[in-house]
């Protein structure tokens, strides 16, 4: 048996209900580790232990009556510090939100909380979600559990190195563009973006909202189908929550689009992505070659829309009603440059005036009218492309973890996104899957799957077929 | 003003009559304690999301009906943004490309002559909170953060503070009637900004245009437009260039104040607002809305005026209220002598009405029967006046009481003509003036028979009886000759 702490939470359950351990006994190991871990790895920005453990004492209370909530119920688990969390701060990762405590729970949180599942704390990120590597965090990076010179990923890096460290059975992440796929990647776990909508967006601090997706990270896909089926439901506080309607698992032969391409993939991701293909031709499925539709287009589209959106999302953030604000200024205008200047980082700052930049009357046209043309145009090519193909098989990115410090240029780091922001420009559902290691370094691999809006079962079918256990690496390491 | 034409466009911004905001639940409620209608929504909290008020955008739609607009059958929303304390989330959501309504029209009768003005159109927006300036601290109440708003947009084809006033009134009455607003403009619930500019009689291109902002009562629409246009005429006459400006007009001294110059126009950055869905609406879906609309306020006035031969004042005053106008219908039918009935209505019974609602204390039944018994002769206006009065404490019916109390006219000739002879012995003052010419003062004269009937004597009769007796007793005795 796995190390107890990097169990799922279908393990968990059955453990718990064996009366091996009780939810406060997992709380309590975790925090464990939390203490010994979070120096190196730097994957949580607050931990709330007194509110976990108070939780799971409640959670084992219910369990000694027979009255457990839902299967999560005792589950310890942790979210990225862009949901808002009643009573607990919510930083972002920015110095401007520091010691802001917001009054209410997102939506994800509160169904979380109402199943009975323990929030143990709040995860490292990118400032914002402003990134590939968690490096912009405004407090410290994040660190690879599987070599700490290396990037977690990001900018749900804190997510991924949680749940990669056994610091936590599950994660919420969010993905604007990859940032729950990409950091699952390099840190060797599950990552489902699920379909535009399906999961309220009510309380997690928008990125860009046309794109934002609430995410799971976890040990396995069976992690994700169960914790989607709990948490994908329509809203009415989120006006563009939708329900989830299943695809129909596709009978017969499975049809797999490959990815095709120069350059996407490094050899050993490339290597991974022929050894998926293999599985999944000798279980029969057909696989055809796919090429993304303009790529240069979708990845200056989604450049452009997500930060006209993050520059609008995050006026708010001026100093005047809540967050830290400087307290030299001289008139409200001073307030507000002074404030936005000091206290929010490079990265924000820099997607905020190309933001403003686009949106300029004289500008409009030229780049942000023009970018809501190409994402319409690659949002109808895509969906198309699922008139052949049942999914997608592709690398999630096209390296393996890159060291501290390695890319320079953002430019570079935007470029790493090509495989997965068409997922986030056209609402579809994708997950990226742990694939074994890299020989030498040891770092994990991973592929990714793209279905058609409300194909997650389509995702889960498939993942079942592919999922290699990859705690065998851990074993080693823990 | 000589030989120079103004032209005025007005943005009207008009506060929807719902119970709640127009992104949350929280109570749109006048005059409560500062920050006590506020929630995540309203105060942009991080990861606060809108969600539309069905009910303001089913109302923004029958004002578009009512003001002729063609209704998109899709509109989308879109964020204005622009950094101030009073707007939480650093952008305002409102309509951009895709408004709600477009291309309508009211028409609006200024001085008895009929115009139509062209409305550009009607957008659904969210209002901003309420800074309080406090020694020098600045405060912010964020109760009427979201409020649902309405903005009209007039066509540049208003050319006077008359014709603006009279559009805006006209305006009111139709929104109020049709209980989309209140149009309070006291609370805010009904604003106006102006565009002025001023060019020679007879040129076709606009003049440089100013703005003046958020101006909250009729009059001073049309004092503000007054001196806004002489402004700017003198600043033409001096061979000066009138600038593109933002101002505000001064209650105090009645000029407009210069709040900024705008060297170029704003740029609110618009964005698609990507936390709301389009606003898709179904052909049915409006039918509905406007068969809610009922008969509107100006050509309700006209049938009046012209159904029951009532001037179009009156019906102007019987139409200000739904509930008065409805009143007046009812007891309308039960009477041959709807003119009688509206002088009665209008210089009596509203005299005795309380509250901003129309509500009788009499019925419509008894007002008709009082019309009637005045119309047939069988009693004086000055009667009828005295039973409303009795009316408004007890009910009966007024034709019984008339009888059983001999309330009648006196139209007995012999009778009335005694009253008159002695009403000429006590007022000799009168018949001396009456006799000088001045006819006014067979009014004292009539008052006195009244006084002495207790308002019974037949007023016409009273007259004739006067004037023969004057003539008769006449002093320079002109018709005698």
């Amino acid at each position: 048996m796995r190390d107890w702490l990097f169990r799922t939470v279908g393990e968990h359950q059955a453990a718990m209900r064996a009366n091996e351990y009780s939810s406060e006994d997992l709380t309590r190991a975790f925090l464990r580790r939390i203490e010994e871990k979070n120096q190196e790895i730097g994957a949580y920005l607050t931990v709330d232990a007194e509110g976990a453990l108070c939780a799971a004492r409640a959670s084992d209370a219910r369990r000694a009556k027979g009255e457990l909530l839902s299967e999560l119920d005792g589950i310890p688990y942790a979210a990225k510090d862009n949901f808002s969390t009643k009573g607990i701060r919510t930083t972002c990762a920015s110095k401007l939100l520091e010691h802001f405590v917001p009054p209410y729970d997102a939506t994800v949180i509160q169904i979380l909380k109402d199943a009975g599942a323990v929030l143990l704390g709040k995860l490292n990120m990118d400032e914002f979600a402003m990134g590939s590597s968690n490096e912009s965090s405004a407090f410290y990076p994040t660190r690879n559990p599987y070599d700490p010179s290396r990037v977690a990923g990001g900018s749900s890096g804190g997510s991924a190195a949680a749940v990669s460290a056994g610091m936590a059975c599950f994660a919420l992440g969010s993905d604007t563009g990859g940032s729950v796929r990409q950091p699952a990647s390099f840190c060797g776990v599950v990552g489902l973006k699920p379909t535009y909508g399906v999961i309220s967006r009510y309380g997690l601090i928008s990125l860009a909202s046309s794109m934002d997706a609430v995410g799971l990270l976890t040990h396995t896909a069976e992690d994700c189908r169960l914790l989607l089926s709990l948490l994908a439901k329509r809203d009415e506080r989120d006006d563009t929550s939708i329900s989830l309607s299943p695809l129909p698992i596709p009978k017969g032969n499975l049809r797999v689009g490959l990815l095709e391409g120069e350059g996407l993939a490094s050899p050993a991701q490339r290597e991974a992505l022929e050894r998926a293909k293999e599985r999944l031709a000798a279980l029969g499925a057909t696989v055809l070659p796919f090429t993304l539709p303009s790529p240069h287009k979708a990845l200056a589209a989604y450049s452009v829309l997500m930060s006209s959106e993050a520059s609008s999302n995050l006026a708010r953030f001026d100093g005047i009603r809540y967050g830290s604000r400087v307290d030299h200024s001289d008139g409200v205008l001073n307030l507000y440059t002074d404030t936005r200047g000091e206290l929010l980082g490079k990265e924000t700052v820099r997607r905020i005036l190309f933001g403003s930049y686009v949106l300029q009357a004289e500008h409009r046209a030229d780049f942000y009218e023009r970018a809501r043309v190409f994402r319409q145009e690659i949002r109808d090519r895509m969906l198309a492309s699922f008139a052949e193909f049942d999914v997608i098989l592709s690398p999630t990115t096209p390296t393996t973890a890159f060291s501290v410090g390695e890319i320079r240029t953002p430019t570079q780091m935007y470029h790493a996104d090509l495989c997965t922001v068409y997922a986030n420009l056209a609402g579809l559902p994708a997950i990226s899957l742990p694939f074994g290691t890299e020989e030498g370094s040891g770092l994990p691999l991973s592929i990714q799957l793209t279905a058609a809006p409300h194909g997650e079962s389509v995702l889960f079918s498939v993942a079942s077929l592919l999922e290699c256990p990859q705690s065998a690496a851990w074993e080693v390491r823990v | 003003m000589r030989g120079y034409e103004l032209v005025v466009g007005l943005e009207v911004h008009v506060e929807l009559k719902t119970k709640t905001k127009l992104f949350c639940a929280c109570s749109t409620e006048f005059g409560l304690p500062p920050n006590t209608a506020c929630c995540p929504v309203c105060q942009g909290l991080p990861g606060a999301l809108p969600t539309w008020n069905r009910e303001a955008i089913r109302l923004a739609v029958k004002a578009g009906l009512a003001l002729g607009c063609r209704i998109r059958r899709v509109s989308t929303a879109a964020r204005k943004q622009y950094f101030y304390p009073d707007l939480p989330k650093g952008y305002q959501i409102s309509q951009g490309d895709l408004p709600l309504c477009e291309d309508g029209s009211l028409t609006v009768d200024v001085e008895g002559v009929e115009k139509t003005v062209g409305i550009a159109r009607i957008h659904v927006e969210e209002d901003a909170g309420k800074l309080m300036h406090v020694g020098d601290k600045t405060f912010i109440d964020g109760n009427r953060c979201g409020t649902p708003l309405i903005e009209i947009v007039s066509l540049p084809v208003l050319h006077s503070g008359g014709e603006a006033s009279a559009y805006l009134r006209a305006l009111r009455e139709i929104l109020v009637a049709c209980g989309i607003s209140d149009c309070k403009m006291q609370e805010g619930s009904m604003r106006c900004d102006v565009n002025l500019s001023v060019r020679k009689e007879g040129d076709d291109s606009l003049g440089t245009r100013t703005e003046i902002k958020n101006i909250n009562s009729f009059s001073f629409v049309e004092k503000a437009i007054a001196y806004e246009a002489s402004r700017q005429i003198g600043l033409l006459e001096r061979g000066e260039c009138v600038l593109s400006q933002t101002r505000r007009y001064d209650e105090k001294t009645g000029e407009t104040v210069l709040m900024r110059t705008k060297e170029r126009a704003d740029d609110y950055r618009f964005i698609e607002e990507a936390d709301l869905p389009p606003i898709r609406l179904a052909d049915a879906q409006i039918d509905a809305i406007g068969q809610e609309i009922g008969e509107l306020p100006r050509a309700r006035r006209r049938r009046l005026s012209e159904q029951f031969g009532i001037s179009s004042e009156d019906a102007a005053i019987l139409t200000s209220d739904p509930s008065l106008t409805a009143y007046f219908e009812e007891a309308a039918e039960k009477t041959s002598y709807p003119k009688l009935l509206s002088g009665l209505v209008l210089s009596e019974l509203l005299r005795y009405c309380e509250g901003e609602e129309f509500s009788s204390p009499i019925s419509a039944e008894r007002m008709a029967e009082l019309a009637s018994l005045m119309g047939d002769g069988v009693i004086t206006s000055s009667v009828a006046k005295k039973l409303i009065l009795r009316l408004l404490d007890v009910d009966f019916s007024p034709g019984e009481i008339v009888e059983r109390e001999a309330l009648g006219q006196i139209r007995d000739e012999e009778l009335l003509s005694g009253y008159v002879q002695e009403a000429i012995a006590e007022m000799p003052r009168a018949v001396e003036d009456y006799q000088a010419g001045k006819a006014a003062a067979l009014q004292s004269l009539i008052g006195k028979v009244m006084a002495k009937t207790k308002g019974r004597a037949a007023p016409e009769l009273t007259r004739q009886l006067l004037e023969e007796s004057l003539r008769r007793e006449g002093g320079n005795g002109d018709v005698l000759l």
